[in-house]
């Protein structure tokens, strides 16, 4: 039998250049966590900053942060019995252990641990340490909260260096 | 049934009044803090946009030393964008550009108490809130 071989070396090609792109998106993982799809949770969270992914938490962080509107990080931010229920369930359902899977934010978090400030996390605090504080205090950052200042994709999702 | 049309008359005269181009408040929501200013003060005959520009523009001390004014957040003109302190932007408050923004009164009251609590350490009252609707019916 008569093997064509330059036609199998090619899709053998095409298959390894997939699996090498398809792995890289993988590698990316800890650079994308996926953006609030949720009506409520965009419109309620994101009226005052970034609806930040639920992936950067634990559930129990969300619980604990859903418990008290009232004193959000100084703030009030409290919302009718229903819609915070409705919030809850939605960031707790796509929490960063949800899935039983502690995805790369959360691995350097001690377990059981349920910060509220994501940039308390080990990981975020190591993948902003090249930040300067004067970078930090110019006029359009302003805040930590502030991503999108940064990372320009923020709000889909995508939190590469930039 | 008598003490529902007197609130309801003056709603829609302050909803209508001079501005009828206007993308007003809802004329219930403006008639609900009518009713309660007037309840709170029998002498209290209309809202005023002149009252309600000095409140959207003093600095008060009794609420966050970060937010001393409604002007903190959205700017000294009401009809440009603000920005909240985590750099969020926050649409015009002026009814003439965003006409939307006063259509579902659970909004504007959930609104009132955070900010009001922020800026000036309480709740405001219905004249407050009326006020300051009057004046942002009227930019």
């Amino acid at each position: 039998m008569n093997i064509p071989f330059r036609p199998v070396f090619m899709v053998l090609l095409a298959v390894s250049a997939a699996g090498l792109v398809l792995g890289r998106a993988q590698a990316g993982d800890d650079e994308y966590f996926p953006p609030v799809t949720d009506p409520a949770t965009l419109s309620e969270c994101g009226s005052c900053h970034l609806a930040f992914p639920p992936s950067m938490l634990p559930a129990a962080s969300w619980k604990r942060m859903m418990a008290d509107l009232q004193d959000h990080f100084g703030d009030d931010a409290s919302l009718d019995a229903d819609t915070t229920a409705a919030i809850t369930r939605y960031l707790v359902a796509n929490a960063g252990d949800a899935s039983g899977y502690r995805g790369d934010i959360l691995r350097s978090l001690p377990r059981g641990a349920a910060p509220l400030r994501i940039t308390e996390l080990p990981k975020w605090v190591h993948e902003h340490d090249e930040v300067s504080e004067a970078e930090w205090r110019a006029k359009d950052v302003g805040s930590k909260a502030n991503c999108p200042a940064c990372h320009v994709d923020a709000n889909k999702g995508y939190f590469e260096d930039d | 049934m008598n003490r529902i049309v007197p609130p309801l008359l003056l709603a829609l005269t302050l909803g209508l009044g001079g501005h009828a181009a206007v993308a007003a408040p809802p004329a219930a929501l403006i008639g609900g803090y009518a009713d309660a200013a007037r309840s709170a003060d029998p002498a209290f005959t209309a809202f005023s946009a002149a009252r309600g520009e000095t409140l959207h523009r003093t600095r008060f001390a009794g609420g966050k030393p970060d937010t001393p004014a409604c002007t903190s957040c959205h700017g000294d003109d009401a009809r440009q964008a603000g920005k909240t302190k985590t750099g969020k932007l926050i649409e015009p408050m002026a009814a003439s550009v965003s006409p939307a923004r006063y259509a579902d009164p659970a909004k504007v009251e959930k609104w009132f108490k955070r900010n009001c609590t922020e800026v000036l350490g309480r709740e405001c009252t219905p004249l407050e809130k009326g006020d300051w609707l009057a004046y942002m019916a009227q930019q």
